[in-house]
């Protein structure tokens, strides 16, 4: 990285390489991804590095990390509540931990620790319930208690003052943030030069099956024939999955967030509360970055409400009394795909040749190297790899869900 | 801010409801339904982008369960009534 700034630096006006390119749009690809963000991007990526699949399409009808990629709060954990969901994430946070190095693009993952408040009984107990089953899977997390949360996070208010006080906290010191831009353009960079196609502006408007298996796609640019066809468009799934006659358990919720001014450092761990909706970290040019739970309703709009700033701020100065003259700056929201266990839906689905890599909800930008890794093997094997197994389409049908919600419900 | 007419009270604001999810009527004859039958009920969702036909629940207010039409991206609401024995889900 920085050799590359030295020598950009020493060149003149000359313009930096494009870190991929428009290429015309083939009418058939083996494998057709629909949906540009980090997923789609990430599995483009492995089908090349991991199975030298490169006849590839990436199809986005806006720009690439137009979705939840780039529009969320990036915090990166590994600290869940199933056994199944930390072994999954906890690859994800390996493979962001070497991401850096491996894709030579700096994605700035800081590893500063994650926190989650507890103000009452009942989050202790599963809080006391998490760290155990994160500690039997090898990932550090541990119940702590206000002496140490106090030096951990010394402006936090955890006095008796505020109505619900904090009484400990789960902490997690791997977990952390990292720049989400960085990670779409490190996949879509490494895409481009191995092969794949990134079509942006392009929209899939309908999907052909003949006999349960997929034939290819409709789009505003003309027929594409696929062999297989990937679903990454995480709020917009169901419109997808619709296409191909495929039904899903989701409902397509926004989740806002927000940003203030920037402050000097004072705030050096994410911190979560899951009673208050709202988590928080502090950005490297020091602004506040925010966020609560999904809106109240189903909807596909992206409006920003009035609701939401006025309860992510009351719940803020819960925590952060002294943050009061402080000033919010932008307000946005994203589309998430949330399923009925808070849990994904990954792999092979009734339709052949149809996989889905959906119901990310507002937790799945921190999966995306591990969702790409495996859906790509899923792709390239046409079988469902064993991480991935418990998050198979088949486990509605078969009742058999991956109850997540008690660590994925506001906790990103 | 988006206003909705509860059919009691009239049009009141958002924040005054609860959402209700989709109208998504249970299935007849429960004991004779497959596993998977009830998978569709519970779990199954159409999620539609467009008009979608749904409960609301009037919660500081007179307490109604209630239905209305809204479209999922515009949020406007075309219609809002009460519930009737023959209300068939919306078709796809
Ligand atoms: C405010 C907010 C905060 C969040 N915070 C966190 C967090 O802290 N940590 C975390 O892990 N996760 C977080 N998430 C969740 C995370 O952002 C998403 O789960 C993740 O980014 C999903 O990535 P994706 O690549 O699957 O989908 P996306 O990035 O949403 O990409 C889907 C793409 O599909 C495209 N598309 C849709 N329909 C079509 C079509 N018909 N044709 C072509 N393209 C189409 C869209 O334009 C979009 O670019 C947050 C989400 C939001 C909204
Ligand atoms: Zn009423």
């Amino acid at each position: 990285m920085s050799w590359k700034l030295i020598k950009q630096a020493l060149n003149g006006s000359k313009p930096l390489p494009r870190m991929w390119h428009e290429r015309p749009i083939k009418n058939s690809y083996d494998v057709v991804i629909i949906g540009g963000g980090a997923h789609g991007l990430a599995c483009a990526y492995y089908l090349i590095k991991d199975h030298g699949i490169t006849d590839v399409a990436v199809l986005e009808q806006s720009y690439i990390g137009a979705g939840g990629s780039g529009r969320n709060t990036t915090i990166i954990r590994s600290n869940y509540l199933t056994p199944e969901g930390v072994q999954f994430y906890d690859e994800s946070l390996k493979l962001y931990e070497q991401m850096s190095i491996d894709l030579d693009y700096n994605v700035m993952f800081s590893q500063r620790g994650h926190l989650t408040l507890a103000h009452t009984d009942g989050s202790i107990r599963t809080m006391r319930r998490r760290a155990e089953v994160n500690q039997i899977q090898g990932v550090d997390t541990r119940l702590i208690f206000p002496d140490e949360i106090k030096k951990l996070a010394p402006y936090l208010d955890v006095s008796d003052r505020p109505r619900f006080p904090i009484l400990a906290a789960l902490y997690h010191p791997p977990g952390g943030v990292i720049r989400h831009d960085a990670v779409v353009w490190a996949y879509a960079h490494h895409a481009d030069a191995g092969g794949a196609h990134i079509h942006q502006g392009v929209r899939v408007k309908d999907i052909r099956v003949t006999n349960g298996v997929v034939n290819g796609v409709e789009t505003t640019h003309g027929y594409i024939k696929a062999g297989a066809i990937l679903n990454a468009t995480a709020g917009w799934c169901t419109t997808i999955a619709d296409m191909a006659g495929v039904r899903l358990p989701i409902t397509t919720f926004p989740l806002q967030a927000s940003v203030t001014e920037a402050l000097k450092p004072f705030l050096n761990v994410v911190v979560v509360s899951g009673s208050l909706h709202v988590y928080v970290s502090q950005t490297d040019r020091g602004e506040l970055i925010m966020g609560a739970s999904v809106d109240p309703f189903a909807q596909y709009n992206m409006r920003g409400s009035l609701a939401y700033l006025e309860g992510i701020g009351g719940h803020m100065l819960e925590l952060f009394p002294m943050l009061s003259k402080v000033s919010m700056r932008r307000q946005w929201a994203g589309l998430c795909d949330m399923t009925p266990d808070y849990s994904p839906i990954m792999g092979v689905t009734p339709v052949e040749g149809f996989y889905v890599d959906v119901g990310w909800g507002t937790y799945g930008f921190k999966a995306s190297p591990i969702a790409g890794k495996t859906l790509a093997e899923a792709i390239a094997t046409r079988s469902t790899p064993e991480l991935i197994r418990p998050f198979r389409y088949s486990r509605f049908n078969e009742h058999a869900l991956v109850g997540e919600k008690g660590a994925a419900a506001v906790g990103h | 801010m988006l206003l909705i007419d509860c059919p009691n009270c009239g049009r009141r604001s958002v924040q005054e409801y609860n959402y209700g999810g989709e109208y998504n009527p249970r299935p007849e004859n429960a004991m004779e339904r497959t596993d998977v039958e009830w998978a569709e009920y519970i779990y199954m969702r159409d999620n539609k982008w467009g008009l979608q036909k749904e409960w609301w629940y009037h919660q500081s207010g007179c307490g109604l369960w209630f239905l209305a039409e809204r479209h999922t991206q515009s949020n406007e609401v075309l219609k809002t009534y009460f519930w009737q024995k023959n209300d068939v889900p919306q078709g796809k």
